[in-house]
């Protein structure tokens, strides 16, 4: 090999070398952005499959095509406080019978038993998670945020109806709720 | 050694293009651009970081030697078994493997050098900043990271006790020097390797690293980007999963075992490229299957992509997504069982001699699929529902990793130290090295399995008192394990000091282009690439 050549081919090599660069940095990047678009896929994700029970974040219209009477679903409400809430959250009913197609309405009782300012946010979860899809609510109170003075308590309303093309097998559905403390998070 | 001081002396008298020239003392080493300096250096690094981890291993079977809290408060229990997890796979398997890669590759393929050096210096010494920061936070009010290696969302968010962004910091700087090496591994394989080599003409080795390297380049960013959102989460106020905010803990775990479980297989997969090198080795035989090896580690890396939730599985999953991930699970044994077999059939009426890094090889194939079995039956959902959490994973895991990736680390360790030092190891003490770890690890993890079995929940200083006596022998197999590891030091440093002259192929059955350069390996080898005829490694 003349120096001539060898001069050639390392320079080939080394562009060759950043080409190759270049194309793993760019698979780099991909991934790095695909690790954020996992985010709303596995949203996506979840509303197809119900993999968490998640329910409807805003109010939807009520749009049955009439009360399937025939069928009777079951419909319980349990609440949980999240770690460190010291608030007093429970379902005024813990259990209601609904038809397909009918619209409810429910309360939920709340009490801030400390003297400070709190706000709440209850998040909603339906299991079977299957089911999330069909539990459609008109009026949530978990759709804003519920702040309440040190001693105050509230009634809060829930108007819900479910769809009437529910699988068959589900009989009974459980709406559970969270009740979180996210003064901190609104404050800054 | 002694030709290598007089190189240095002659470096000294003229600094002009000298064949071996290199810088003398530390400077030798912080500036230095040689693969063979760098693969040395990330060997003694992934040493000095294994002998860390474990001596927090040691203080955990110390405290589990008797039920009841002995000497470590259960927080501290917590940061010990964090960072254990993190040291031993970031900073000790992860190194070392790399540290091969770079002794290797450029000798195996006959490349002069890595393709890309300067970032190869990088990439190594970025490395110990990111353990000093971890480390670190065990000197902190707040203490080490507490979570699990896996540091599921909100251990390390709401409730975590403020090492996150120490953490989060040490991992991202972790990835991005393993990203480097990735980078620099894919392009010295594609560009540089001597005419006439073709892939299908590469030794296994080189073929196990290059789609490892390609797994890295793909997970490592997933990586970073998941603990980014842990560190915005914990001090920026945002709600990737955070359930108050309309965020999701789940899918932390969904995020994070996409990364997590191909990078089971970068631990892995370059430990069958060594065992593949050795096993034909001391067979005197050509490997069984080249090709069908190649095929087999290729699949092994895809099917990784798509089995990561079976970590999950009592997550509450639809039906389908469990069978889903059972069946692919499983499906991976397949490609796996294609290996065992190949290289037992390699053995097959060869004419074997058990020198060390046989005998830890042979180890490697017997016991690393006694960890691939446990690993079929915890691909099983129902049954997994009993074994999640427990000691049965700990076994598991501790089986393809220690008796998997670190045996097969040990015998590469001994197979090529002749190459590295120019000296023989000492043969009897290898073979203690090797005879008192294999009966120390087994006695150390394989209890384990029937702890698990028995309900033994992992991550916990204590434990209920049926368990005890398992317990005390696990400990002593612990001990006695720590302690045999110390004879490899001594093998090592011997090896360094002096020994037995090795001739350039030390090993008669060895095939290879790094037997055809003189021990120790010159500084600078295949400046002129060498011809590559019809063999392949």
């Amino acid at each position: 090999m003349t120096e001539s050549t060898e001069q050639n081919s390392k320079q080939e090599n080394t562009t060759s070398n950043s080409k190759v660069v270049k194309k793993l940095l760019l698979i780099v990047f991909a991934m790095f952005g695909f690790g954020f678009a996992l985010v709303p896929l596995y949203d996506v994700f979840c509303d197809i499959t119900g993999l968490n029970g998640k329910t409807n974040d805003v109010g939807v219209a009520y749009a049955a095509d009439g009360i399937d009477t025939s069928r009777t679903v079951k419909v319980q409400f349990i609440t949980r406080m999240a770690k460190g809430i010291p608030w007093q959250f429970e379902p005024v009913i813990n259990e209601i019978s609904v038809h397909p197609g009918e619209v409810k309405f429910v309360n939920f009782f709340a009490k801030n038993k400390s003297e400070h300012d709190i706000i709440g946010q209850a998040v909603p979860s339906v299991s079977p998670g299957l089911a999330a899809g069909y539990f459609q609510k008109i009026e949530c109170f978990c759709f804003t945020q519920q702040p309440l003075k040190g001693g105050e308590e509230v009634e809060m309303g829930l108007q819900f109806y479910v769809d009437l093309d529910l699988p068959t097998e589900i009989t009974t559905l459980t709406l559970s709720y969270t009740l979180y403390d996210i003064s901190s998070k609104v404050d800054s | 050694m002694t030709t290598e001081t007089i190189n240095e002396s002659l470096d000294d008298a003229h600094n002009d293009d000298h064949h071996d020239h290199k810088m003398t003392g530390i400077k030798r080493w912080l500036y230095t651009t040689n693969h063979k300096d760098i693969g040395t250096l990330y060997l003694w690094f992934a040493f000095i970081m294994f002998l860390t981890g474990g001596a927090m291993a040691m203080v955990i079977r110390v405290e589990l030697f008797q039920p009841g809290l002995q000497i470590v408060e259960p927080d501290f229990f917590n940061q010990l078994t964090t960072v254990h997890g993190l040291i031993m796979v970031f900073g000790a398997i992860m190194p070392a493997f790399t540290g091969f890669a770079n002794w290797m590759i450029p000798m195996m393929i006959g490349a002069p050098d890595m393709a890309l050096p300067r970032m190869n210096n990088w990439s190594f010494w970025i490395l110990p900043f990111a353990f000093a920061i971890l480390l670190s936070s065990f000197f902190m009010e707040s203490g080490a990271p507490n979570f699990g290696w896996t540091f599921y969302a909100p251990l390390s968010t709401t409730y975590s006790n403020g090492s996150t962004a120490f953490f989060v910091f040490a991992v991202h700087i972790m990835g991005i020097s393993s990203i480097m090496g990735a980078i620099n591994i894919v392009v010295t394989i594609m560009n540089l390797r001597a005419p006439g080599m073709t892939y299908m003409k590469m030794p296994l080795f080189v073929w196990t690293f290059f789609i490892t390297a390609y797994l890295l380049i793909a997970v490592m960013p997933v990586l970073a980007g998941v603990v980014t959102m842990l560190l915005t989460d914990t001090y920026f106020g945002t709600s990737f999963f955070d359930a108050a905010g309309g965020g999701d803990p789940v899918m932390f775990q969904h995020i994070f075992w996409f990364f997590g479980h191909p990078e089971v297989y970068i631990m892995i997969l370059p430990a069958f490229g060594i065992v593949s090198t050795i096993i034909p080795a001391f067979s005197r035989k050509t490997l069984f299957g080249y090709s069908s090896m190649v095929y087999a580690t290729s699949s092994i890396a895809l099917l990784s992509f798509i089995v990561w939730a079976h970590h999950m599985f009592t997550t509450g999953m639809p039906l389908f997504g469990e069978l889903f991930f059972m069946y692919c699970t499983m499906l991976i044994a397949v490609p796996t069982g294609v290996k065992v077999f190949n290289w037992v059939a390699t053995m097959w009426r060869g004419s074997l001699t058990f020198e060390t890094p046989m005998l830890f090889s042979i180890a490697f194939v017997i016991l690393f699929t006694i960890g691939g079995f446990s690993g079929l039956m915890l691909a099983l959902t129902p049954v997994d529902f009993q074994y999640h959490d427990t000691y049965f994973v700990v076994a598991h895991f501790h089986y393809v990793l220690v008796t998997g990736s670190l045996f097969s680390i040990y015998a590469g360790a001994y197979y090529w130290l002749p190459k590295w030092t120019g000296h023989m190891y000492s043969e009897s003490l290898g073979k203690w090295h090797f005879w008192c770890s294999l009966i120390s690890v087994n006695l150390l993890f394989f209890p384990m399995h029937f702890l698990g079995l028995a309900g033994m929940p992992r991550r916990i200083p204590d434990y209920a008192l049926q368990f005890a006596d398992f317990n005390k022998w696990v400990s002593i197999g612990g001990f006695a394990f720590g302690l045999s590891q110390l004879i490899f030091l001594a093998v090592v440093i011997k090896c360094i000091k002096g020994g037995d002259k090795a001739s350039a192929k030390p090993w008669d059955g060895a095939e290879g282009l790094e037997w055809t350069v003189a021990s120790p390996a010159p500084y600078h080898t295949f400046s002129t690439p060498p011809a590559v005829d019809g063999e392949k490694g």
